[in-house]
């Protein structure tokens, strides 16, 4: 049996994530002594298949290239994943928005459970995964035959991009399910690097006050090349939008420096990024939570803080 | 139309969580449940849908043990008009419930069924894309906005990069993100009539689905824990110990 990765991407790029997923699935085709694949669906995707080919350790890139899998609509996506999952024994995919939109429908169509977010493989059929934001870590063991899995890719190293040269094939199957239609997008434009993936992320919670005082943190960003995140009390007031939001039930980031400002630390919030190697805390409440998981905390007004912090990295890099 | 909303009864979200010594679980003995954030954030869109006219009907259905009955309560007092428990003592996985809400909506033939995107205490993010594709219909997951009108809705959806726009065939499937709404409180006239609104209850037999988890819970341990580092003086003390002591800048 054989282990297929689905590939996070936009149609032109292969996304960072899909190396995190296919580290679990290298550890799993080794453990069932099988080969690994990967999926790439979308239309004029070819540039992406070739990317993915190139990924050490895959042998076979399957590329299914149509317009009814343009935009990633799960309706559109679950039939021909569900006409390719009988050829495996684990569908593996990052745990991003695409994929958590589509593989539920998958495993149900197969009868099986999803496990999600899985933070280590134990073994072929057993895996741990976080529950209550985090504090429950669960190791569970699935009786299903075809194992649907999804991966938090900050757990995982990513796999090496180049050395493989698998093959591309095409495939068919694609229908419109006619249930769905794409109509538009409104996608946060940004030069710095992606969250989920950036060395250094420095965010802002409530303390922040406005929209216009992100400046302050965008600037401190810029001289550390660093990706800039925020709570959800931030994003719900409207200072930054929705795919700032870190934690539980938005993105989780596990950078090697992680500065939170004028953020309290509500477990929602620590689930998101008390993986981080190193954390920063500047909030002017001592007794703020957030100050218990701080390698380095600052007591202090941010208005005062971030401007000297400015000012101090100017000197030092 | 009618609109059937899923509720679950978890642990508060403001409650400490302890994992049990002998790790089988978490603790929920002797602890705060509440309805799971994000359906909260349902029920409220549904009974905007009934305010506004283009619902007729607001049902919550919870599936979980005898105490899930103080959850549909809870949505009753917000505004739903009456309640579907399927009683069930035992641990249910996001295919289980997807399955018994299959049913469900078979007896009901509801417009819309309104789901959270996430469970805060399973955390699986699972269900509605589930029943979804159970039912052949279309979805719109993680959505903070929602306008029905005609055979059509046409959904905003919080994702990775931002936000998409999808128009979907009704009857559909939707979970609810953060943004949606901000769900009302129920107030005291409002918790004295729900006790007086109906809620049916019924068994996964009844509905004619076995609910056996396919997944075994071999343990729950508790993360590691991050030990509480030391305070810094001003900006330049923290830039000399990111720069020298944790070289990460
Ligand atoms: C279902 C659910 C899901 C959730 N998911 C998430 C999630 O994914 N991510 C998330 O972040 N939250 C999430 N939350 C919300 C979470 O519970 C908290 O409400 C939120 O994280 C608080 O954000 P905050 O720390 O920015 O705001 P607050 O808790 O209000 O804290 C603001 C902090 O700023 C400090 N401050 C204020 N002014 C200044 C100043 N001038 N200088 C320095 N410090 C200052 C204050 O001392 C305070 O500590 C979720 C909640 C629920 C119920
Ligand atoms: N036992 C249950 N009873 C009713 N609704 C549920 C139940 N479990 C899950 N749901 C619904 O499915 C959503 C997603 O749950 P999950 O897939 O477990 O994260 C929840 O927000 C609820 O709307």
């Amino acid at each position: 049996m054989a282990v297929l990765v689905i590939a996070e991407h936009d149609n032109s790029e292969l996304k960072p994530a899909t190396l995190n997923a296919v580290t679990v699935a290298q550890e799993i085709a080794k453990e069932i002594g099988g080969d690994l694949e990967i999926l790439v669906a979308g239309e004029g995707c070819g540039g992406v298949a070739e990317a993915a080919a190139k990924i050490a350790g895959v042998s076979r890139v399957l590329l299914a290239d149509a317009p009814e899998l343009a935009n990633q609509l799960a309706e559109n996506l679950t039939p021909l994943l569900v006409k390719l999952a009988s050829g495996y024994s684990h569908l593996v995919a990052p745990a991003t928005t695409t994929a958590k939109n589509v593989m539920p429908r998958v495993a149900v169509l197969l009868d099986v459970a999803q496990i999600s977010e899985i933070t280590a493989v134990v073994s072929a059929d057993t895996f741990v995964r976080p529950i209550y934001a985090g504090n429950a870590l669960a190791t569970v063991q699935s009786s299903d035959a075809i194992k649907v899995i999804t991966v938090r890719t900050t757990t995982f190293d990513a796999a090496a991009a180049e050395g493989g040269g698998a093959t591309v094939e095409a495939v068919d199957g694609a229908v419109d399910a006619g249930l769905s239609s794409f109509l538009g997008q409104d996608l946060t434009k940004s030069e710095r690097p992606e969250l989920t993936t950036a060395d250094i992320v420095i965010s802002g919670g409530r303390g922040m006050q406005s929209s216009d005082n992100f400046a302050l943190l965008e600037s401190i960003a810029d001289k550390l090349g660093a990706a800039v995140g925020a709570s959800r009390a931030a994003v719900d007031a409207g200072y930054v939008p929705n795919d700032y939001q870190i934690g539980q039930t938005g993105k989780v980031v596990a950078p090697n420096l992680y500065i939170a400002v004028g953020i309290s630390g509500a477990i929602q919030h620590l689930a998101g990024m008390k993986d981080s190697k190193v954390i920063v805390a500047i909030n002017k409440d001592e007794e703020a939570p957030i100050f218990q998981v701080a390698d380095y905390g600052l007591v202090e007004d941010l208005f005062t803080a971030l401007p000297a912090l400015a000012e101090e990295l100017d000197k030092a890099l | 139309m009618k609109v059937l909303v899923a509720i679950k009864r978890v642990v508060d979200f403001n409650v400490n969580i302890r994992v049990r010594g002998d790790g089988s679980g978490v603790e929920t003995n002797n602890v705060k449940m509440s309805m799971n954030p994000f359906d909260e954030i349902a029920v409220e869109e549904a009974i905007r849908m009934r305010e506004a006219g283009t619902a007729e009907e607001v049902v919550a259905v919870s599936i979980g043990p005898a105490q899930s009955a103080e959850t549909i309560r809870t949505a009753l007092a917000m505004g739903a008009d009456r309640g579907i428990h399927v009683l069930c003592e035992t641990q249910t996985e996001p295919l289980a419930v997807a399955k018994l809400l299959k049913a469900i909506v078979e007896k009901e033939d509801p417009g819309l069924v309104i789901l959270g995107k996430q469970a805060i205490d399973d955390d699986c993010n699972q269900t509605g894309q589930m029943l979804s594709a159970l039912l052949g219909w279309a979805q719109g997951a993680f959505i903070s906005k929602l306008a029905v009108a005609g055979g059509n809705a046409e959904v905003t959806r919080e994702v990775d990069g931002g936000l998409e726009k999808v128009s979907i065939k009704i009857p559909a499937v939707v979970t609810v993100d953060l943004r949606l709404n901000e769900p009302r409180y129920a107030s005291l006239p409002n918790i004295m009539k729900a006790k007086k609104k109906p809620i049916d209850q019924m068994s996964p037999d009844d509905l004619g689905v076995d609910v056996a988890p396919r997944m075994k819970i071999l343990k729950v341990e508790e993360p590691p824990k991050r030990q509480a580092g030391v305070k810094v003086e001003n900006a330049a003390q923290l830039v000399d110990k990111l720069k020298n002591e944790a070289k990460v800048i």
